[in-house]
């Protein structure tokens, strides 16, 4: 194994290792304040005992989202530091910044997570809702320095290093907006499907209480208005990706050949020598019209670029497939649960087995459109400006850290998994409202 | 300027990521080496303790790796080349340490319930402990490779000298004392946090690495100058000592206060002792960033991004500072003292 392989290995490995904790960080906390604001105004128990839970859950994966970024901000440097060397000074900035967004999030965690018997309840929620908006923020500006990379701007060139030209040059890059949005909202659907499976769960298996009931309408009114507005973001994000990065958008539609009224190739495996895509379903004229708004655009298409800056076209198209085909399975389940709800009814045995199917499928559009976004990007580590090569570190170890942090990272997820499926089951007894005090003190950390 | 006042923020943001989450690492050393009848009083001491502000205090470090790589990109890269195993090492130590803390509080019977800890969280204690001991010596041990002069930086080709840097006596002696001074620390606060005789098994405890710290500090002392000589001269000279002297003052005068069961005062020398010890270090260390081929203003990087990170500073520490006094005030205040055990042990 070269150490370039090695590297993007281990580098992806971490990322993506990261990025689910990164994103149960974001929207975790979100639903644990909703329903803590819930308590407050009902004075319902069982939104309270929500509350207690998802802060629980947010602690165990708020710990290993910190732990796993500090080894990312040491992992740039380690795996690229040709690359930090040439750019540290343009995209710190807004690692800076989220340094900042960072800390208030953890103070506020801590607060709120040690803080429910020492803090008003006012102060309290107030601590919790610190938390979910430092979150996205911190979020929104790591995303600042990775659009730089997409789509670089601000800075010169001299001896060898990008200087910065404006101080604010890492937050200078037009794909910032919307990367940001889209990556925010993604956060939101991959924890609310997420925690929805539990609940649909719980409820098939019989516990249809007012906690369980709760716990899924909450769970799912954040992820399916998430959900429905994904494809608009997705879609300014295609429009901007055409123009800036057409050869990305060319790979992740496995889209050949330059044409006017350039179809839209759903599904299929591309073939990259025979320059075609097998079994796949072609939509005329829609790509056309998604990318440029004007159904007979011209489409450029993987021949227009030379063949060795060409991503890997079957991953980049095979995960963007991947992405849509999640991202519109969820909107339809949680489309028909709220049918179900509109129409004052209970969501029956099918609607839960499709919630429970489809608890994961949020975390794997999250990591499939990270890789539609980065995979697309190679050869080039800074589009245009330095490639993935010229960043990777000489040292000949990596191969032998790949696969130590591999299984590290491994085992991590086997032990917070096994202790998230025991924090699931453990629901608070049947019929809350009557024995609200004795719950109370059950649920006492 | 630019330069030396980042070289600044990134010291300070050192010393506190050593004084806070120092303390941190430190609770893990005294929950690893628990003994005696109150051995699981203790752990939940620690943890009881850590709990709401290790997230916090871990940040500082993630401060200085971030700072580093903004304004000295390429000292930044440079040890990232030449600590690459060490600094590998250490995450491996962040990551099980922060991992195995929540997993234990986590766990089925976790350690705050009555009785004794059942195996799962009982496991991870060990991780924890095992965790809290390795990575403190590592990064005292990286420190010491940055201050040996045998990491070499020439262009963009980072060489090391000899042994690897960080495997040096000098290196693996201010590992030992970067340890000594976390579980001084940790003792030191725990003491502080407690009544009754837990603050005795603590106050024992600070004793014991108190001595310790003084112990490798004199082991340093002819390593310092035998193999960094311009350390050691630059820890002699004008601008440093003065600094040093605070700190060895300090640290005698922690010492006595803990002796005397001043515990408030000895917690204020000690955070004294360990941030003049440091700042005497980064003093001394300048202009070097790693000597001897990089030094501040070298590794500098453009001026935008100094400025931007010099500007942003003040608007984002009237964020931080209100935030962390909220937090310390709430779970280390006054009102929180004695929560463990009663008040006997105060003098």
């Amino acid at each position: 194994m070269g150490t370039l392989t090695a590297a993007r290995a281990q580098m992806e490995v971490s990322l993506a290792f990261h990025m689910v904790f990164a994103a149960l960080g974001i929207g975790m906390p979100l639903l644990m304040v909703a329903a803590e604001g819930l308590w407050l105004r009902t004075s319902r128990p069982h939104y309270r005992h929500l509350a207690r839970k998802w802060a629980k859950a947010t602690a165990l994966t708020f710990a290993i989202g910190a732990v796993s970024g500090t080894a990312l901000s040491f992992e740039l440097g380690l795996l690229w530091p040709r690359f930090m060397a040439f750019a540290g000074g343009v995209i710190g900035p807004a690692f800076a910044l989220e340094g900042y967004a960072f800390f208030l999030e953890a103070i506020f965690l801590g607060l709120y997570l040690y803080g429910w018997e020492k803090l008003s309840p006012r102060a309290h929620l107030a601590a919790g809702a610190a938390v979910a908006v430092s979150g996205v923020v911190s979020g929104v500006l790591v995303v600042a320095a990775n659009a730089w990379m997409q789509q670089p701007a601000g800075f010169v060139v001299e001896g060898g290093r990008a200087v910065a030209t404006s101080a604010l040059a890492s937050f200078m890059s037009r794909a910032w907006l919307p990367m940001a949005v889209h990556s925010t909202l993604s956060c939101y659907i991959a924890t609310g499907f997420a925690a929805a499976g539990v609940y649909a769960l719980g409820l098939l298996r019989g516990r249809r209480d007012a906690y369980h009931r709760a716990g899924l309408s909450l769970a799912l009114a954040l992820a399916t208005a998430a959900a429905v507005l994904q494809p608009v973001s997705g879609h300014f994000s295609a429009d901007h990706t055409a123009r800036h990065q057409p050869l990305k958008l060319a790979a992740y539609e496995a889209h050949f050949h330059t044409a006017a009224g350039a179809a839209e190739v759903i599904g299929g495996i591309p073939d990259v020598e025979t320059q075609t895509v097998r079994g796949a379903i072609r939509i005329p004229r829609l790509l056309s019209f998604l990318a440029f708004g004007d159904a007979d655009a011209v489409v450029k298409g993987l021949d227009a670029f030379p063949r060795e800056l060409w991503p890997n076209v079957v991953i980049s198209h095979l995960a963007f497939q991947a992405m849509v085909g999640c991202g519109l399975a969820l909107i339809a389940v949680g489309g028909w649960f709220w049918l179900v709800r509109l129409g004052r009814r209970e969501p029956g045995r099918w609607l839960l087995r499709a919630l429970v199917a489809a608890s994961p499928l949020g975390v794997l559009a999250l990591e499939a459109g990270w890789i539609v976004t980065e995979v697309g990007r190679q050869p080039w580590i800074i589009q245009g400006v330095m490639r993935t090569r010229d960043g990777v570190t000489p040292v000949d170890a990596v191969p032998a850290t790949f696969f130590g942090f591999s299984l590290l990272y491994l085992g991590l997820g086997i032990a917070l998994a096994l202790l998230l499926r025991g924090l699931a089951t453990g629901a608070p007894p049947p019929a809350p409202s009557i024995d609200a005090a004795g719950a109370e003190v059950a649920h006492a950390r | 300027m630019p330069a030396d006042l980042a070289a600044g923020l990134a010291l300070v943001a050192l010393i506190a990521y050593a004084v806070l989450a120092g303390a941190d690492f430190g609770g893990g050393i005294w929950d690893a080496l628990a003994r005696g009848p109150r051995r699981d009083a203790q752990r939940e001491t620690i943890a009881h303790a850590m709990g709401p502000v290790w997230e916090a205090n871990h940040v500082w470090l993630i401060f200085v790796v971030v700072l580093l790589f903004t304004c000295f990109p390429p000292a930044y890269a440079a040890l990232s080349v030449a600590l690459f195993a060490p600094f590998h090492l250490v995450l491996l130590g962040i990551i099980l340490r922060g991992a195995a803390f929540v997993f234990r509080a986590h766990s089925p019977q976790g350690i705050r319930r009555p009785g004794v800890p059942e195996r799962q969280a009982r496991r991870w204690g060990a991780v924890f402990g095992a965790a809290s001991v390795i990575t403190p010596v590592l990064l005292g041990m990286c420190l010491g490779a940055v201050s040996t002069g045998n990491v070499r930086v020439s262009g963009s080709v980072v060489s090391v000298d000899g042994t690897a840097a960080w495997l040096r006596p000098l290196s693996l002696a201010m590992g030992g004392f970067a340890l000594a001074v976390c579980a001084y620390l940790a003792a030191v606060y725990l003491a502080n946090e407690t009544g009754g005789e837990l603050r005795g098994d603590f106050r024992r405890r600070a004793l014991w690495a108190g001595t310790a710290v003084v112990a490798l500090s004199a082991l340093m002392l002819p390593l310092l100058r035998a193999q960094a000589p311009h350390l050691w001269r630059g820890l002699l000279s004008a601008r440093a000592a003065p600094v040093l002297a605070a700190g060895v003052a300090a640290a005698l005068l922690s010492g006595w206060a803990l002796w005397r069961r001043r515990f408030r005062l000895a917690r204020a020398a000690t955070v004294a002792q360990t941030a003049c010890l440091l700042a005497g270090w980064g003093v001394a260390q300048h202009p070097y960033l790693i000597y001897p081929d990089v030094t501040v203003h070298a590794a500098a990087a453009g001026g935008a991004t100094l400025r931007f990170v010099l500007w942003s500073t003040p608007f984002g520490m009237a964020l931080l500072v209100p935030s962390l006094w909220w937090l310390f005030r709430v779970f280390k205040g006054p009102a929180t003292r004695g929560s463990h055990g009663d008040e006997r042990g105060t003098p």
